[in-house]
């Protein structure tokens, strides 16, 4: 019997997914022995041409990972999903827009203008920025589109599953091969990892005072950080209570706390708001000046609730023509 | 802009401010019909969700309305809602949204004048802001 066919793509990502595959370890030779791998850039030679030359449906799945920023990534997308009987959206960029989402809160316009024109590293006296297709001594050249939004997979194409996490642990990504391999599946749109709080399992929920109480938030790099106590009753804003279970609590084994790669959980429609909704019953002051001190230590409220989570969360992206700054 | 009729979606905690909304109905003061109300037991109820979707399904203005401070029938609900709004109302910032879209005041059950005045307030000011208008993921799509 033939081997089911396997491919593995990467969008707007760092790479990290790629890593977290070869982290496998010796488990990966299973998974070789298994399957059939035909596309996979980051390790392996493959031909795009060779993809488009299959039969629709002959990938038993594709795994794609990081974020949709460019037409060659969307175009890329709809052909595996054409391909593929099973797709799966891996890691956080692929499943909620991930780090490059966090792009959302600016411009297209502003990115270039930093990128290739205002950067104190940028010599750019033309001014010239990309295009999707110039002319050069008589010659078209061409660049896919970047798009004014960065998408998650799932706004592109159909997505089968979702494997979160930034990037997914080997742990998560053997239960994923296995119970492809075993057709042991979820239901479709499942995200493949406990649906539960990270605290539920955290180590340090036991820490965690009846009244948790934040007087003053502070960062990481601010104090000694306790090794046992639950980082918000430390005043760190710690994502836990708002993200998904099924890490590990690595971060936290780490000493470091949570910045919420799983995204929510199935009953949270919004990861940031409910962490806001989270710290509003435990920030400590009663007047608005004590409640404005408090906040006033959080420098970056979306950046922190929506580190890998702006493409899926309800309002997506900052409004682009922002006329009410 | 000057036809623009916003739409506003008022949080009212059953306590206080939507007694206080009861009233001002019962004494025919008039108010503006572009604030919509929906009535919550307490303002500390108010998922920060609730106000995400509100401006997402093309809410132009939220507003939160709650008993004032030491009044709360559940004792801390509102400053929850305050600590909440606070917090929101900065990251909302950074999504371009201005912060005068949303609102939060207290209204009493006997302040009818209040409501009145505080409702037609934020209809005057999200009336000068213009639509909202959303834009990215949630208007364009990627498909």
């Amino acid at each position: 019997m033939a081997k089911p066919k396997v491919a593995f793509y990467w969008c707007a990502s760092c790479g990290g997914c790629e890593e977290a595959v070869v982290d496998l370890a010796e488990k990966i030779l299973d998974v070789v022995a298994a399957v059939d791998i035909i596309l996979w850039p980051v390790a392996l030679d493959f031909k795009y041409k060779g993809i488009k030359a299959m039969e629709d449906g002959s990938i038993a799945v594709s795994f794609i990972n990081g974020a949709i920023r460019t037409e060659e990534q969307k175009e890329m997308a709809k052909l595996l999903r054409k391909k593929s009987g099973l797709v799966v959206a891996f890691g956080s960029c692929s499943s909620l827009g991930g780090i490059p989402a966090l792009a959302n809160l600016t411009s297209k316009k502003k990115i270039f203008d930093r990128s290739y024109l205002n950067s104190p590293t940028v010599v750019n006296p033309d001014g010239v920025v990309p295009k999707t297709r110039s002319i050069v001594d008589g010659y078209e050249l061409t660049l896919p589109e970047f798009f004014e939004t960065v998408y998650k997979l799932d706004d592109v194409i159909d997505v089968d599953y979702y494997l979160p996490g930034c990037p997914p642990t080997p742990e998560l990504i053997a239960n994923a091969v296995n119970a492809i391999l075993e057709a042991k599946l979820p239901p479709k749109g499942a995200i493949l990892s406990p649906d539960k709080s990270l605290c539920k399992s955290c180590d340090r929920n036991e820490s965690k005072p009846e009244d948790v109480a934040i007087a003053e938030i502070k960062r990481v790099i601010d104090i000694e950080l306790d090794p046992e106590k639950c980082f918000l009753a430390q005043g760190i804003i710690c994502m836990g209570p708002a993200t998904r279970d099924g890490c590990g609590a690595s971060c936290i084994n780490g000493n470091m706390p949570c910045t919420g790669c799983f995204g929510p959980t199935d009953s949270c429609k919004d990861q940031g708001a409910k962490m806001i909704g989270t710290l509003g019953a435990i920030l400590e002051g009663e007047e608005e000046e004590a409640i404005d001190k408090v906040i006033e230590g959080l420098v970056d409220p979306a950046g922190t609730f929506y580190r890998y989570g702006l493409s899926a969360s309800m309002l997506g992206s900052a409004r682009k023509e922002a006329k009410d700054e | 802009m000057d036809n623009f009729e916003p739409k506003i979606v008022a949080f009212t905690c059953n306590w206080c401010s939507y007694a206080g909304a009861d009233k001002a109905g019962m004494m025919k003061l008039k108010y503006s019909d572009d604030v919509k109300l929906i009535r919550v037991m307490c303002s500390g109820r108010i998922d920060p969700q609730f106000v995400m979707d509100a401006f997402r399904e093309g809410a132009d203005g939220v507003m939160i309305l709650g008993c004032h401070p030491g009044d709360c029938h559940y004792r801390t609900g509102n400053v929850k809602a305050l600590k909440r709004y606070k917090l929101l109302r900065k990251t909302l910032v950074q999504f371009g949204i201005n912060d005068k879209r949303l609102k939060l005041d207290w209204v009493a059950a006997g302040e009818a004048e209040l409501f009145q005045q505080v409702v037609n307030e934020m209809a005057e000011t999200v009336k000068e802001l213009g639509p909202l208008h959303l834009t990215g993921n949630v208007e364009q799509g990627g498909k």
